[in-house]
């Protein structure tokens, strides 16, 4: 495996465009600070010369004393090692612009759309600058210091009015519509005409009508979701069809959206870790994982050596339950209704009460703290532990093959469908499971190691037909390699504290910026946290996998019928909850 | 041969149908109750669990472990007489680390010299703001806010607690969390302990200065 010190590629971007990129001098910062006019340029170099071929994250941030918007690129090789960080820097007035990376990589696309919206951040040359998370309509951009929710009370947590004279009274009481919205001044709902969908449709059109042998044809645009069961949560997906070959797609998401970065920015640094939880809620110990981690980072403070492995044996307990889940899930979506999803859910039960009783919750675990976590795995469960990863999950697994993998009506489903080729996953941002069954062994756990990770002997999960029997066949091997880590972390986890800090509501974090990233069940989930030394983060962005993953979703649509999308879209295993945050 | 997947497929059904008839009949051989006592409810949420290992509730519950936390309750220990000596000294630690914002706490004062007390006057919890994270519980110092496991509180209306409701007796902690409180208690003790050996040493102290 290729790892360039970073150190190296840092005087070569300079020196490569001197005047152009300068070494980000903030304290705390690293990376780049690229010329607005020259970003596309550099970007490309950055793709072809230096190979950071994955661009994984763009991430505005409004600097509002310093008057100045910036957009953070974080982008990693998928050979393995650090990663890149280069930035634009524009003065914050209206209109903000920065030009689009989406010829260079078009894993921004999403993502740019979600700081345009949230941020009002214009990035020039992109085709579909529409609003992502918030409707077409809404007035103003929520994730900028100055803006202010209905129910706003203060910039951030705690809120004085609590304590130590907490007269109680109801925040909805305070708002004259007696609910958590606000309209603009002349709106009238009887007369107002939703433009979102007009424009949704107008991006699909460039799909219609063509005429082929003399025949003319024309193309339906058929709305799945945002109530159709197979989407997984209030996901739609507008699709121009051609007969019933799928012909254009546009994801159509945030109807659950909460803006839980700007929840973040209000929070203090701790009062986020519960927040985490309802990202993924499947997997909150690994949301818990990843937050943590950044956390740790701006603080540069060790994690006490019981606590990583206990940190390890959580967020592999919760691979296992996710990937279970994702195999009868996907057996539900392809027709196979609730057997593989009861006898899968079986097995998640087990975990959820391993789950419960070390962390009081089943799915919002609220698990790690800063430095370790909560509380000790008690005996009497770390028994269960054992009894679960040396027997009765091996077993079950295999059953679930046995069951399964060569049934041959799901294989000749599942087999020779394309789900996404490993060149398009890579440009569109793809990670996680469907990225290695595409042929590209790219897992944090050993291409960017965090935690104890290094420690183990494991194999990275990869498989190189991409097509869907790949995608199921996956998760079944990442379940056995996840068994393994188990089993040795459970043998050789050491006696001793499990936090390195003394427990403490409130923590003090240095001003800098941190960006922690892990493998979760479902992708690299990210945390990108930026703190000036008050109690509460200045930014704090969460790149979730699910939210890029479904950048590609078009490309791996286009040419297949549309009895496929449902089952293209399970192979995704998105969750709303992180997906719309 | 074409067919044999599913046949194998077939076969993992079918054992799983036969386990849940076979152990069914074994606990009735063994004149146990598998279904409505805690016994089998244990077994069946257990890593050898197999056959039927679903709970029916609400005629059966399942068990929950010491850590389970639901609502915060304010603790208060009963002193002679039936007086409820509350825990709270009204720092506001709660208040303050809590995430949606949904503790609410007034103050006492001294009515004569207007220098505050620690006790407090009104304590409100929103319950349905209250995201059950457990940070009140975790960094309360005197042990006073407790994460309750009763979970079964639907209403038709708005869940504001006030501090009547919230108030229970630190007997029914320990039927709740048994080592947490015994552990609490260890501590108190040993806090007091050193607390009167230094009163003492300070007792003995003075005289001789």
């Amino acid at each position: 495996m290729m790892t360039a010190p970073a150190s190296t590629s840092t005087i070569d971007l300079v020196q490569r465009f001197p005047g152009v990129v300068t070494a980000d001098a903030r304290p705390g910062f690293t990376g780049f600070v690229v010329e607005k006019d020259k970003l596309v340029e550099v970007a490309t170099a950055i793709r072809d010369e230096f190979g950071f071929d994955l661009l994984t994250a763009v991430t505005g941030v409004d600097y509002l004393p310093e008057n100045k918007m910036e957009v953070v690129y974080h982008a990693y090789k998928t050979t393995g090692g650090p990663g890149l960080v280069f930035r634009v820097q524009v003065p914050r007035v209206d209109p903000v612009e920065v030009p689009s990376l989406i010829d260079v990589y078009p894993s921004a696309d999403l993502q740019e759309r979600e700081a345009w919206d949230l941020l009002g951040i214009k990035f020039t040359g992109h085709p579909d600058l529409r609003r992502i998370l918030m409707w077409e309509g809404y007035e103003g951009f929520p994730l900028r210091k100055d803006w202010q929710e209905p129910f706003y009370e203060e910039d951030v947590k705690p809120f004085k009015s609590r304590w130590p004279d907490g007269k109680f009274f109801m925040s909805e009481d305070k708002n004259s519509l007696k609910d958590n919205l606000k309209f603009p001044q002349d709106f009238d709902p009887e007369k107002w005409i939703p433009e979102n969908d007009e424009m949704l449709y107008s991006s699909l059109k460039r799909y219609t009508v063509k005429a082929e042998d003399g025949m003319s044809t024309d193309r339906i645009v058929v709305n799945m979701g945002p109530q159709h069961p197979s989407t997984h949560g209030v996901f739609r997906a507008a699709l121009t069809l051609d007969g019933e070959t799928i012909a254009g797609l546009k994801p159509v998401v945030g109807y659950l959206h909460r803006n839980h970065d700007k929840i973040g920015e209000r929070n203090t640094f701790l009062q986020n870790m519960p927040f985490t939880d309802r990202l993924d809620y499947f997997n909150s110990m690994s949301n818990n994982f990843g937050y943590a981690i950044a956390v740790e980072k701006l603080m540069k403070i060790p994690v006490a050596e019981r606590a990583e492995y206990i940190r390890v044996i959580m967020a592999e307990l919760s691979r296992i339950q996710n990937h279970m889940v994702f195999v009868g899930m996907l057996l539900n979506d392809l027709g196979a209704m609730y057997t593989p999803a009861l006898y899968a859910f079986e097995e998640r039960e087990l975990i959820l009460d391993i789950f419960e009783a070390v962390s009081g919750a089943r799915m919002m675990c609220n698990y790690f703290r800063f430095g370790g976590v909560v509380r000790d795995i008690p005996e009497d469960v770390m028994q269960k532990i054992k009894d679960l990863v040396f027997d009765r999950l091996q077993a079950k697994t295999d059953e679930f093959e046995r069951l399964l993998s060569e049934n041959e009506v799901l294989v000749s489903r599942l087999k020779g469908v394309r789900v996404v080729d490993a060149e398009t996953a890579v440009k569109f941002g793809v990670t996680g499971p469907v990225l290695r069954a595409a042929g590209v062994p790219y897992d944090l756990r050993r291409a960017d190691p965090y935690s104890v990770y290094d420690r183990f002997d494991f194999d990275v999960a990869v498989r190189y037909n991409g097509d869907m029997m790949d995608n199921y066949l996956i998760r079944i091997d990442e379940i056995r390699q996840s068994l393994r880590i188990l089993e040795q972390a459970v043998k050789q986890i050491p006696q001793g504290p499990i936090n390195s800090q003394k427990p403490q509501y409130q923590v003090r974090v240095p001003a800098g910026e941190a960006y922690g990233r892990i493998e979760s069940p479902k992708g690299e989930l990210a945390y990108y946290v930026v703190s000036n030394g008050k109690p509460n983060p200045w930014r704090y962005h969460v790149r979730p996998p699910s939210f890029v993953n479904i950048t590609c979703l078009e490309q791996m649509c286009i040419g297949t019928k549309i009895a496929d999308f449902v089952a293209l879209l399970g192979m995704l295993d998105i969750v709303m909850g992180e997906l719309d945050r | 041969m074409y067919g044999k997947g599913i046949l194998k497929g077939l076969g993992v059904t079918l054992k799983r149908y036969w386990n849940t008839y076979w152990d069914d009949l074994v606990w009735l051989f063994q004149g146990k109750k598998r279904y409505n006592s805690p016994e089998g409810i244990a077994h069946r949420s257990s890593s050898k669990t197999r056959g039927i290992f679903t709970v029916q509730y609400p005629e059966e519950k399942l068990l929950l472990p010491e850590e389970a936390r639901y609502i915060p309750f304010l603790v208060f220990d009963e002193g002679a007489e039936g007086k409820k000596e509350v825990r709270c000294t009204s720092c506001g630690i709660c208040a303050k680390v809590c995430p949606p914002q949904c503790i609410w706490i007034v103050r006492s004062n001294d009515p004569n010299t207007g220098r505050p007390i620690p006790e407090p006057t009104e304590f409100y919890i929103d319950a349905d703001i209250c995201m059950n994270c457990g940070f009140c519980a975790e960094y309360c110092p005197f042990d006073a806010i407790i994460m309750d496991h009763d979970f079964e509180i639907a209403s038709y209306s708005r869940n504001v607690y006030n501090m009547e409701k919230l108030l229970k007796p630190a007997s029914y902690y320990k039927s709740i969390r048994p080592e947490n409180y015994a552990r609490n208690e260890a501590e108190r003790k040993a806090k007091e302990a050193a607390k009167a050996a230094k009163a003492a040493a300070a007792n003995t102290a003075a005289p001789a200065a």
